[in-house]
């Protein structure tokens, strides 16, 4: 692929990840905090939220195995996940979390269970769409293009 | 943006979350401030009392310091997370204005849940500003006249101060968000000029005496509060 098509498609690419809420504007704000000092901002910050995330999900799946759920320990992970995807602009893995937080509020059991695996889901999602990104952008530098700027303003 | 008198100041970031560190880290570098981030309240009394200490001795002398003097140990700010294990952002807020030789220092805090009755009680205990997370380049301008504002006391302006000490009169400003999140956050320049989707707030209260330091009230920003009473007013979010 030529380096101007391979442009178009991560313009075309991210434009869809803003359009079906996968990301809002907090990750441009992320991309506005790389430059030259910091080449690998937006990567090493996405990165980490994926290792911590990992940590948090598997904590919340054995929270919710005990015999007697802590509901005040299930809404502490969640906080912390809801906290870091909004710091990264994941914004459907945010909003499984606000809907999780409700349930734990509740101490819905069934309803925790349930929001666990949509924030898996929105999750696993997430991640896919923030390695094809990646992988896009990597492949226009490696053959010798730039990353064409986010021209997104309505979000 | 940046000059070098401004690149001088010295923000202390907490929080206990590495990724909003991280972003907090670089929201103020690229803003040309100095940082340190820890990641609990407790490390940062840590941070503040060896520096403090050695740098202010008598500190509730007021000692004349002139920009050129502190050697980048000063904390102009801190900036620090409500929502922290053990010791809560709002505890390290009540620490540091409880104390003599720390309570000059602006303290803004951060949290990502918008509770009335949380930001109330910050703004109460003499938090400068209440910022919801995820934090933006607009919020980190909103910072600046803050420590403009204790550089500035530090200066020639001490003699007033101690005056001041004995007639408190207490200035809060706050500015919050609104949700959901707005669109001028690519403009990033006009963006802190553009509150045409933030609900600004003002809360004045003076205690009694109208002195001579009113004309610097209306500047705003730069409110004399370094030594603030508790207010009583009734703040409706």
């Amino acid at each position: 692929m030529e380096v101007g098509q391979m442009q178009r498609r991560l313009v075309e690419f991210t434009k869809s990840l803003f359009m079906e809420g996968f990301l809002d504007g907090q990750f441009l704000q992320l991309q506005q905090l790389q430059d030259e000092s910091n080449p690998d901002f937006v990567v090493e910050v996405v990165s980490l939220f994926f290792q911590d995330s990992e940590k948090l999900l598997n904590d919340l799946t054995s929270a919710l195995e005990q015999q007697n759920v802590d509901f005040k320990k299930v809404d502490a992970h969640v906080h912390q996940l809801k906290g870091s995807s909004s710091s990264i602009g994941a914004q459907r893995v945010k909003n499984a979390c606000v809907v999780f937080r409700s349930f734990c509020e509740e101490q819905n059991l069934e309803g925790c269970m349930r929001c666990l695996q949509q924030v898996k889901q929105e999750f696993y999602l997430a991640k896919d769409k923030f390695e094809t990104l990646f992988t896009l952008e990597q492949q226009i530098l490696a053959a010798g293009g730039s990353i064409p700027a986010t021209e997104i303003t309505s979000f | 943006m940046s000059s070098a008198a401004e690149s001088q100041f010295h923000v202390l970031a907490v929080d206990d979350s590495l990724i909003d560190r991280k972003l907090i880290e670089r929201l103020l570098k690229i803003s040309s401030y100095q940082v340190t981030t820890v990641d609990s309240g407790s490390k940062a009394l840590e941070f503040l009392g060896s520096r403090v200490n050695d740098d202010r001795s008598s500190s509730d002398s007021l000692p004349s310091v002139s920009p050129s003097d502190h050697q980048g140990v000063e904390v102009n700010l801190i900036i620090t997370d409500y929502c922290m294990p053990g010791m809560t952002g709002y505890d390290l807020l009540k620490k540091i204005k409880e104390s003599s030789s720390l309570r000059d220092i602006p303290v803004v805090i951060m949290s990502s849940e918008n509770v009335p009755s949380r930001i109330t009680r910050c703004l109460e205990e003499g938090a400068e500003e209440f910022i919801l997370k995820p934090v933006r380049l607009a919020d980190v301008n909103k910072l600046r006249p803050h420590m403009m504002r204790t550089k500035k006391l530090k200066g020639q302006e001490q003699e007033q101060e101690q005056e001041q000490e004995l007639q408190e009169e207490s200035v809060t400003h706050c500015e919050i968000r609104s949700q959901p999140p707005r669109q001028h956050e690519l403009e990033i320049e006009q963006s802190q000029q553009d509150q045409s989707q933030q609900i600004q707030q003002h809360q004045q209260q003076k205690s009694g005496n109208n002195n001579k330091r009113k004309a610097l009230d209306v500047e705003e920003g730069l409110s004399p509060d370094r030594t603030r009473s508790r207010y009583n007013g009734v703040a409706t979010f």
